[in-house]
């Protein structure tokens, strides 16, 4: 079994509405060091294949076509095997 | 002349089936998100609603959804089909039409009347107002705000695929009647080929007298007059 972790965030350029909220909050508490909030999701998937190519083929389409919309987002993952 | 309004979970179909059956008085029937047959559909629409609680992205679960693979191939093959709210998130997300929809840049939801230009007038869903006319429709969404890269834009804008804009009651695209941001204003653009329309404000809930705006029920009298279906009697319209 693999474990995939996935990262998705915004693209440059793509106003942070949420990170922005965030850091404005971030603020009102007084951490004026904070200069950026990032914010995005993240997923954690359990996969019932011991081949990890066939694991990390399978994450990217998934990623492609339903968990990132590429107009708008990036993604990364890391996959670790895990046990039963 | 017989319509098909999808259903997803969350979907707010109802609006659309009344205009369709009730004041308009045409065959109307609602298509569940598994089924894989739209024959005998004169035209598609995808209503607004919150399908799947917008979990992921609005509109993403639902592109996904197995009637969608149907609803692809009946827009590939030319069929009218018509996005509003959550259904334009839908097609965006299924890859019907270009760009995608941000949350709105005050994250806010917003939901009022907003003017609208309609910027082409050509299309089996708009060729019943003139190019140019300002009129007054409701918005309801958080994610309304429009994105698409500059160089796209350009080219859906030279294609006359930005069909709607948001403006001042004069019709001037400005910043202050843009309710969320979208690049260029935009509300509701087409596909390439123009069968495929898509737009946040919903013109289903401006469809009727009784609700003291008719602006939207041009939508749906232009789909018939594209359809070549004479208007019904004893509906009476105001531009």
């Amino acid at each position: 079994m693999f474990e995939a972790r996935i990262y998705i965030s915004l693209k440059k350029g793509i106003l942070d509405l949420e990170g922005k909220t965030v850091k404005h909050g971030l603020k009102s508490l007084g951490y004026d060091q904070v200069e950026d909030v990032k914010t995005g999701k993240y997923l954690v998937l359990t996969l019932s294949t011991a081949d990890r190519s066939a694991a990390e083929q399978a994450v990217e389409e998934m990623c492609e076509k339903l968990l990132v919309n590429k107009v708008m987002e990036e993604y990364t993952f890391e996959l670790r095997e895990v046990e039963e | 002349m017989r319509f098909g309004v999808v259903v997803f979970p969350g979907s707010d179909a109802a609006d659309c089936y009344y205009i369709i059956d009730q004041v308009l008085g045409h065959s109307v029937s609602y298509v569940w998100y598994q089924e894989r047959d739209l024959n005998g559909f004169d035209c598609v629409i995808l209503p607004g609603g919150f399908s799947y609680g917008d979990y992921l992205r609005a509109g993403a679960v639902a592109a996904v959804a197995p009637v969608m693979d149907e609803v692809v191939k009946y827009a590939e093959q030319g069929g009218l089909v018509l996005g509003i709210g959550n259904g334009f998130q839908v097609l965006l997300e299924a890859g019907l039409l270009a760009g995608a929809l941000r949350r709105n840049e005050i994250p806010r939801f917003r939901c009022h009347d907003v003017f609208l230009k309609v910027e082409n007038n050509t299309l089996p869903f708009t060729n019943s107002y003139r190019r140019g006319e300002v009129i007054s429709v409701p918005i309801a969404h958080g994610e309304g705000n429009y994105y698409i890269d500059h160089q796209e834009l350009i080219k859906m804008e030279q294609q006359g695929q930005v069909v709607f804009r948001y403006c001042t009651e004069a019709g001037e695209i400005a910043s202050e009647a843009n309710p969320n941001g979208s690049v260029g204003n935009i509300a509701g653009i087409c596909s390439k080929k123009g069968n495929v329309l898509g737009m946040m404000p919903h013109p289903e809930r401006c469809a009727e007298e009784i609700l003291g705006n008719t602006a939207g029920l041009h939508i749906f009298l232009s789909i018939l007059n594209w359809l070549g279906i004479n208007r019904q009697e004893g509906v009476t319209v105001h531009g």
